[in-house]
């Protein structure tokens, strides 16, 4: 029971935390994205605030053996730097650079009834199954 | 490079950030998991395509559930901040299917192999975070300054 509480509340404050940064808005997206133009640095805060967090939270998990609720760490063993991590990075990059939507903010925005959400979301969704579709035979 | 002074807001990105890094390291720690959005979506959609079952990963159905509640949330208290797209239907669609597609291949997002995967100092996470940064700055300067 306990874990699926963190579950939940993880996702909630994960939810929070993109709202508050700013990073449901694709034009501000956009604007750290315009690195030659008027240039926005607030993403780079955000995933300044978010890694350093991030750090500590590895580093403490690094000496247990199990999580609090006792499962075991599932972080990706993968060390594999191939053409489909670097294709799949640049062909998101693509998209987000279009729309200003990352996966995250954009189901937030789904959520909160963005009508361009509502398009962008049940097209990543559909890209998603697409590739697993096809990756999978 | 002109930084908009006018449009940064460090005290909320920091915020953010932190309450976006505490979430990671609450779910990592908490269920011994990776918050990565883009993974976190496949577990329904796996079960749709019948590759898994749905109830097989509750904590991330759960996750998914909490982040989809965080606007309802957020409104109880004050508004929802205000959120400007500046494409068309089209190329919201063409931009959702390229991500999609973008995110399984490369086995990740901004989530994923952004914040936990550079938080492990992981050199696979980096080089993705690298090729979907540079691909976002080149659109954008494609799309507002040369075509």
């Amino acid at each position: 029971m306990t874990r699926y509480l963190i579950a939940l509340a993880s996702g909630l404050i994960f939810g929070l935390g993109l709202i508050a940064s700013g990073m449901t808005n694709p034009a501000k997206v956009k604007g750290f994205l315009d690195l030659l133009g008027a240039w926005d640095p607030s993403l780079a805060l955000v995933m300044g605030g978010a890694i350093t967090v991030g750090v500590l939270a590895f580093a403490l998990a690094r000496r247990r053996r199990r999580s609090w609720t006792g499962e075991p760490f599932e972080i990706p063993p993968g060390t594999l730097i191939d053409r489909r991590l670097i294709a799949g990075g640049l062909l998101f990059g693509i998209g987000w650079g279009i729309a200003g939507f990352c996966p995250g903010p954009a189901l937030v925005s789904l959520s909160s009834g963005l009508p361009a959400a509502c398009l962008f979301v049940p097209a990543m969704l559909l890209g998603m199954l697409a590739h697993d579709y096809f990756a999978k035979r | 490079m002109i930084i908009a002074w006018n449009l940064f807001t460090p005290g909320a990105a920091l915020v953010g950030g932190l309450l976006i890094g505490l979430a990671a390291a609450l779910y990592l720690l908490g269920v011994g998991r990776i918050a990565g959005i883009s993974g976190i979506v496949a577990t329904p959609l796996r079960a749709l395509l019948g590759q898994s079952k749905l109830l097989a990963q509750p904590t991330e159905l759960l996750f998914l559930a909490g982040l989809l509640l965080a606007p309802w949330i957020w409104q109880m208290a004050a508004p929802l901040p205000a959120a400007a797209v500046d494409v068309g239907p089209l190329a919201l669609v063409v931009a959702g299917l390229l991500v999609g597609v973008g995110v399984r291949m490369g086995q990740g997002c901004t989530s994923g192999h952004g914040v936990c995967g550079l938080s492990r100092f992981s050199l696979r996470s980096l080089v993705n975070v690298l090729a979907f940064m540079g691909a976002g700055f080149v659109t954008v300067f494609l799309l507002r300054h040369a075509l």
